[in-house]
């Protein structure tokens, strides 16, 4: 692993007392009245926002609140349909990235947006090369870049490529560009999403840091601890729409939670108790191609729900792929029903009583531009063949009405291609793909991720119900809630390994969080 | 539906346009003609059709069209086989050059354009080498089975359909049928749009991209077969060059997305029927046929254009609908 510090020790990150900038909180930028929609979905109505300078000004909500959508527009990348936005009082329109680049506001991704193949340097500099006669300046891109990097505390070489640095790196890189193109505002989304907390707490170091030098930084996490510790105030979105603003005295956990949530948690999680029964998967010294020395043991039974909790890279997504068959175990031994299987793919474990909601919706769990009704039927078509392999459209129509029935899925005809429909809509969609086929074991992973809070509550219900018929489920989610809310059992998962097993009487947010990330002085530095 | 409407617009307006201009397009010879020549590259259309459909692309079909048509000749001149074994031979080589294309693009996971533009050459070679580049026919034996390309079925004393028409109208149904009706046309537009989605659904998506390839080498063969007894005179070193882009461009004009996942049957077959009354309309017109490619490439970039132009309006005119 690379260095993190000039010195190869820790940086101090010292306990930010009072987070108040010592500069004058004059107002910097504001969005008023800003107003975009979707096909099917309104992602903001009537959304404000004002960002002083020298302020770390933290947006939350919930998945699909429409925080994304509104760092776009400020950033550039999407035109709102309404609203204003005003930059030193006076309004802008900002029409593209570059635009909004020129004018000092940056959008640090949450896919990041480096150019792996190019060095550091090149990355920093990328569109903005300091030329003569058309020829690159080399040399003052490497030693302007030099100076930028120690401003985010790097000191490794502008010549290293950016593949080898590591996804922490990576996010410093980004803001160091931002900052040799004197960005005055720096958006971050979800900054810490796949970061390490060694990794983390560099970031808050370094935004602390920028505070101090005037930059004012729109931090957009759901994670509220970050929140509570960096933010000088918080704006909270739901559904689309301003939840609430609480200065820096206000911000405690429990008061974003509610503004998040809008109505209290303890009731969004509908858990009745019922009988769980017998064995329905049992997993023995699983291997995945992805993590060959870690070998997983569990098991899971007929209508219990087992979350899977970890950090984002801790081993959750590869394990469901190869349980679906999409990758291939590299050892181990599955069994579901008493009975052992060879999944060695889809096909094979669809056989075997599985399905899987996948964590990318839209790309595997999807086909975007086809209708409703094929969308529903894609897995279970097979078993509308006449001789000769003819679709048996009758029926085909009769099981996808039955399917938007049960499941309420809003959409003007079966015929609508998915594209339209909304989030919650969609993930309906894929779910009702697979109950028609009756599965024993559903796979779940984050599924939830970017619908609104109505439409969780369905799914949970669905569930909960899903559950109560028999069916054993194993979901994956990044929201520490829900893995609280909805679970039986937990296990939680850390670089690969399942770290430990929670039972529902155990559970508690410290107690998956201390699984989650390991030891801290695990992270080897 | 909607989507052939442009096309077949397109097809009427150059149709109309050209009899206005001069009269003898319309004569039963002319037309004839035209209906025969459509069908022949109909028949390939359909194949790239497939290919397209599930996201690849075959550059190869040119080239299948001389492999297949100097070997029919020489299976059938030169070695003496019957006329049933010689086909059997030929749509089965066909199908293992499909079966090679599928198989090297799902399993070796090579691209399709490298896989089918090796073929391009590769055929092309062997064709001139088996044959010594000596010009392939069949003489004036095999009237008969000559018919199939040549022959017509009368409908009045001066024009007939042509026997490939018939050809292409069964293959064309069949392939119709295939892609609307059938669990695994099904599969294909799946998992053209979004192999991932359909992979994830327990499809077994390789084996349907092979399919493709096959349906896009066999029909390849057939057209080949056809062109072949058609001409009588197959030259190994150009017989069906360039066929592969006609078929391709066919296929996207008659609203193929090259993306994968779009396409229908009837609109590759109007298509193909665009392109041969356009290159009709020059000949007849007395446009200098150099500009022969120059003008059939400016329409089918009109076409296309104008296509994603409704395209977008129909999009921003239901989005505007949306709006809540």
């Amino acid at each position: 692993m690379l260095r993190l510090f000039r010195s190869g020790k820790p940086v101090e990150v010292r306990p930010i007392q009072n987070p108040k900038s010592k500069i004058q909180n004059r107002l910097l930028l504001a969005a008023e009245h800003i107003t975009k929609r979707f096909p099917g979905v309104v992602a903001l109505r009537d959304v404000g926002l004002d960002l002083g300078q020298g302020e770390v000004l933290a947006v939350i909500g919930e998945n699909g609140a429409g925080k994304s959508t509104l760092m776009k527009i400020l950033a550039g990348v999407q035109p709102p349909d309404a609203g204003a936005i005003l930059l030193d009082g006076e309004e802008v329109v900002i029409t593209s990235p570059r635009h909004a680049a020129d004018l000092g506001i940056a959008l640090i991704h949450q896919e990041l947006n480096l150019l792996p193949n190019l060095s550091v340097g090149a990355n920093i500099f990328l569109g903005r090369e300091p030329q003569r006669a058309g020829w690159m300046q080399q040399r003052q891109i490497f030693a302007d870049s030099e100076k930028i990097l120690a401003r985010v505390g790097l000191d490794f070489s502008p010549n290293l490529l950016v593949q080898r640095l590591s996804i922490g790196h990576r996010q410093l890189v980004e803001i160091a560009r931002a900052l040799s193109a004197e960005a005055r505002v720096l958006i971050m989304d979800e900054p810490t999403s796949s970061l390490s907390t060694g990794e983390a707490e560099v970031l808050f170091g370094v935004i602390d840091d920028l505070r101090g030098r005037g930059v004012s930084i729109i931090y957009v996490s759901h994670r509220l601890r970050e929140v509570e510790t960096l933010a000088d105030r918080v704006v909270v979105l739901r559904d689309g729409e301003n939840a609430g603003e609480l200065a820096r005295d206000q911000i405690t956990h429990d008061a974003m939670v509610q503004r998040m949530v809008g109505r209290d948690v303890s009731q969004f999680y509908v858990r009745t108790p019922h009988e769980v029964g017998a064995e329905v998967l049992a997993v023995q010294d699983l291997i995945s191609p992805a993590w060959p020395d870690h070998p997983l043991t569990f098991s899971l039974r007929a209508g219990e729900i087992v979350g899977v909790a970890g950090l984002v890279g801790a081993g959750r997504t590869e394990l469901l792929r190869v349980l679906f068959g999409i990758d291939r175990a590299l050892g181990g031994r599955i069994a579901v029903g008493g009975e052992a299987v060879t999944l060695k793919s889809p096909r094979d474990a669809i056989a075997a009583g599985l399905a899987l909601v996948p964590e990318d919706r839209k790309q595997q769990g999807l086909v975007l531009d086809l209708a409703v009704r094929q969308n529903l039927t894609l897995a279970g078509v097979w078993r509308h063949r006449l001789a000769g392999g003819w679709l048996n459209r009758k029926q085909e129509a009769e099981d996808t009405a039955r399917m938007i029935d049960t499941l309420a899925i809003k959409t003007p005809t079966e015929t609508q291609a998915v594209r339209l429909l909304s989030g919650g809509n969609q993930q309906k969609v894929v779910l009702g793909k697979w109950l028609s086929l009756k599965p024993r074991i559903l796979l779940m992973d984050e599924p939830t991720r970017g619908i609104d809070i109505g439409a969780k509550q369905e799914i949970y219900r669905m569930m909960e119900t899903l559950a109560r018929d028999g069916i054993a489920i194993l979901f994956v989610s990044s929201e520490l809630e829900e893995i609280l809310g909805m679970s039986d059992r937990v296990l939680v998962m850390h670089d690969g390994y399942i770290t430990g097993e929670l039972a529902r009487d155990a559970l508690s947010e410290e107690a998956v969080m201390h699984l989650a990330t390991g030891r801290v002085d695990d992270f080897g530095f | 539906m909607k989507k052939i409407l442009g096309i077949t617009g397109l097809l009427v307006a150059v149709f109309v346009f050209t009899a206005a201009l001069e009269p003898n397009f319309l004569t039963a010879y002319n037309l004839q003609n035209t209906l025969r020549w459509t069908a022949l590259f109909g028949i390939i259309s359909i194949g790239a059709a497939f290919v397209i459909i599930t996201g690849g692309i075959d550059l190869s079909t040119g080239s299948v069209v001389g492999l297949i048509g100097v070997l029919l000749p020489m299976l059938l001149v030169g070695q003496g086989w019957s006329i049933p074994l010689a086909l059997a031979a030929v749509v089965v080589v066909s199908l293992i050059l499909g079966l090679l294309h599928g198989v090297l693009v799902t399993k070796v996971n090579l691209q399709p354009f490298v896989v089918t533009l090796c073929g391009l050459l590769f055929y092309r070679g062997i064709a001139r080498w088996i044959t010594g580049d000596a010009t392939q026919g069949f003489g004036t034996a095999f009237e008969g089975f000559r018919q199939l390309a040549i022959g017509r079925i009368p409908l009045t004393d001066s024009f007939g359909v042509p026997m490939p028409f018939v050809v292409l109208v069964v293959l064309a149904v069949l392939a119709g049928l295939f892609l609307n009706y059938t669990v695994w046309g099904r599969y294909m537009m799946a998992l053209g749009h979004n192999e991932e989605a359909a992979r994830f659904s327990g499809i077994n998506t390789d084996r349907m991209v092979i399919l493709a390839y096959v349906i896009g080498t066999v029909t390849a063969g057939i057209g080949g077969v056809l062109f072949a007894l058609d001409v009588n005179s197959v030259q190994p070193a150009v017989h069906g060059n360039f066929y592969e882009l006609y078929a391709i461009a066919a296929a996207v004009l008659g609203g193929c997305s090259l993306r994968g996942g779009e396409g229908s049957i009837l609109g590759v077959v109007i298509g193909a029927a665009v392109l041969r009354v356009l290159y009709n309309a020059i000949n007849i017109l007395g446009i200098p046929t150099q500009l022969e490619f120059a003008i059939i490439g400016a329409v089918i970039l009109l076409g296309v254009m104008a296509d994603e132009l409704v395209k977008r309006f129909v999009v921003a005119r239901s989005a505007a609908r949306e709006v809540v």
